[in-house]
């Protein structure tokens, strides 16, 4: 293999590098910066993940939230302490009394996931246009309404409290980092360099015969299984699950990360979801208050949704490719090719 | 009887469906956005009614048709207008941002909470006919909806502007070089469009009796449903899809299981993607919709 066909696993290399430092740094802040930094980490799971479908086939999902509501809350039915359930839920004897290690649990629910994002992908991949987008509008709020309603299940409106928190900063470093390797080895293989000829111009892939709806259907399983292990870390760094947690905020916080860094470049995703974090963190201190000289100044709520939201606007008039557009970072490398290998 | 009822219910919600359907299937028609902010047309309607309670009803009316109007043209020129050539999808997200802007900024403004609106609250008595118990605000619903259908339809009939729109909408390109304005066009769309969610957010209001910056979201979400079954792109098509969500939705509601009741709204958009599969283009399809290569 040439050496620049190795680039994704360059690139994920030096994400992950980056990430370590950044680990190494929050072991030395204090813990609500630290809990921050491992939320952003989550994020970066998540948008790792929609990055995976988003990224190569170019349809945008705003249905990937769903599979992280599913994860989260397979999980937990997973994990919880049979008397909890006892308490909170009503589910069958068997499934009460059972309550596996988490990462035995975590396995489980992967598997799960990716069957279930098999029998959903199989339909919607075979949409073509604007259509695949909107139905995956539809499977958000299914799964939406599903999980507020199914109180046997899932709690209802109520939320479901006590999950075992395992989620701690090296965890989530874990999950960022596979969830990285996970989108540059999909990288490597044919699988997505057809996707990303279906992306640049369908009729002509398909004229060359490229299965599109088979090679859509493979991204959006591994991306709902990446996706849905976000949910898992994340229900498992906050302890409680609620419905609500899983619906247009976070699906909105999470497609703007991908947005603003570049929805075709795996660094971008990175990009986007630190670029994001920080810009949140920063707004959501100047919610909380602070001083100057003495005089306390505090914004409203809501200022962070609308900041972020123009930032998005922003992006997509003056960048529409995101900041970083096609680029991802790799080795410097010693002499430009003459002629530039087609980028991804 | 308890049919005739349920289809009196089925028609009144399909209008206001149908109503708002229009609104994003108007301006989809021409510049292939899915306008997700639609919805905050709606609430900003909502609360235009809610800041001017206390006027006669026609200020009230008017003022909130003016605000929402401005609004509207205000996500074009800002948002919308810049990214005039990018995908749909694009379009798309782009939307949703301006839907999140504009959902903050009235919650930085009137807090989370609904408020309470007396308007229109003459409406909610029913009439007694014939063993059906209707309530007003569905009657006056239904025939707003017949009214301003038909004047729409005239309008693009009849009118020079109707005219050139429809030509966009058919072919935007082709209708540009034979000297339609496109930024007259787009900003009568997203004008009427704006008009259109008023009277939803008239009726909402009304129903209702309250408004919150979340209000939107719901009716935007069905109109999406409503738009994409009728064919995106096709007018007549929004309206018929409209129609179409709302005798479904009535029919759930009424004979489902009961304990399956509150899984309405997972029913009605799971038959909407058994819909996509098998009518992706929708009923109405626009011939100019599909990508010429």
């Amino acid at each position: 293999m040439a050496p620049s066909a190795l680039r994704p696993l360059q690139t994920a290399a030096i994400l992950i590098a980056i990430l370590l430092v950044i680990s190494l740094l929050a072991t030395t802040v204090p813990p609500a910066l630290q809990r921050t930094v491992v939320e952003a980490m989550i994020k970066l799971v998540v948008v790792v993940g929609l990055f995976i479908f988003v990224g190569n086939s170019g349809i945008f999902s705003f249905g990937h939230v769903a599979f992280m509501s599913l994860g989260a809350y397979s999980s937990a039915i997973l994990t919880l302490a049979p008397a909890r359930k006892g308490a909170l839920l009503d589910l069958p004897g068997i499934v009460e009394a059972i309550q596996l290690p988490w990462p035995i649990a975590m396995l489980i629910v992967l598997a799960g996931v990716g069957v279930v994002a098999f029998l959903v992908g199989w339909p919607l991949a075979r949409l073509r246009g604007i259509a695949p987008s909107m139905a995956t509008f539809a499977l958000l709020i299914i799964v939406y309404v599903v999980a507020s309603n199914w109180q046997q299940v899932t709690g209802g409106r109520q939320a479901l409290v006590g999950l075992p928190r395992y989620t701690n900063l090296w965890v989530a470093f874990g999950g960022a980092s596979l969830a990285i390797l996970v989108a540059a080895i999909y990288g490597l293989t044919r699988h997505s360099l057809l996707l990303r000829c279906a992306r640049e111009n369908e009729v002509a892939a398909a004229a060359t015969g490229i299965d599109i709806s088979r090679e859509r259907l493979i991204a959006f399983v591994i991306s709902a299984m990446v996706v849905a292990m976000g949910g898992m870390l994340f229900s498992h760094f906050i302890g409680t699950i609620t419905a609500n947690t899983f619906y247009l905020d976070l699906t909105f916080v999470t497609l703007t990360m991908l947005v603003v860094g570049g929805m075709r470049s795996l660094t971008g995703a990175f990009v986007g979801v630190v670029l994001v974090s920080t810009v949140s963190e920063l707004l959501r201190t100047i919610e909380r208050g602070f001083d100057i000289g003495g005089i306390a100044i505090s914004a409203p709520p809501g200022l962070q949704e609308i900041v972020l939201a123009a930032l998005l606007l922003i992006i997509l008039v003056l960048r529409p490719s995101g900041l970083l557009g096609d680029m991802e970072i790799g080795w410097p490398r010693k002499r430009q090719p003459a002629a530039a290998p087609a980028k991804s | 009887m308890i049919f005739l009822q349920n289809a009196i219910d089925a028609i009144s919600l399909g209008a206001i469906y149908a109503l708002a359907a229009l609104g994003i299937g108007l301006i989809f028609s021409i510049m292939r956005l899915i306008n997700f902010a639609h919805g905050e047309l709606i609430m900003v309607g909502g609360f235009s009614l809610f800041t001017l309670s206390g006027q006669p009803l026609l200020v009230m009316m008017l003022g909130a048709i003016m605000v929402v109007t401005l609004l509207a043209l205000g996500m074009e020129r800002v948002a919308f207008r810049p990214l005039r050539k990018a995908s749909p999808s694009t379009l798309l997200i782009s939307s949703f941002a301006v839907s999140y802007f504009v959902q903050h900024i009235v919650l930085l403004v009137f807090g989370s909470r609904a408020i309470g609106v007396s308007f229109l609250s003459e409406l909610g008595t029913a009439i007694e006919f014939g063993g059906l118990r209707i309530p007003l605000l569905q009657i006056v619903t239904i025939i707003v909806t017949l009214l301003l259908m038909g004047g729409l339809v005239a309008f693009f009939k009849f009118s020079r502007i109707g005219l050139q729109m429809r030509a966009a909408a058919e072919d935007f390109t082709m209708a540009r070089l034979v000297g339609v304005r496109a930024n007259r066009v787009i900003a009568f769309a997203f004008a009427i469009s704006g008009v259109l969610a008023t009277m939803v957010s008239i009726y909402l209001v009304a129903q209702t009796g309250s408004v919150s910056y979340k209000m939107g979201v719901s009716i935007v979400l069905i109109a999406f449903v409503a738009s994409v079954i009728g064919g995106m792109g096709s007018v007549a098509g929004a309206a018929l899809g409209g129609f179409l969500v709302g005798v479904v939705s009535v029919s759930l509601q009424a004979y489902l299981p009961v304990e399956l009741r509150p899984y309405r709204d997972a029913f009605v958009f799971l038959i909407f993607i058994l819909f996509l599969l098998w009518r992706p283009d929708g009923l109405l399809a626009s011939k100019a919709n599909r990508e010429r290569v």
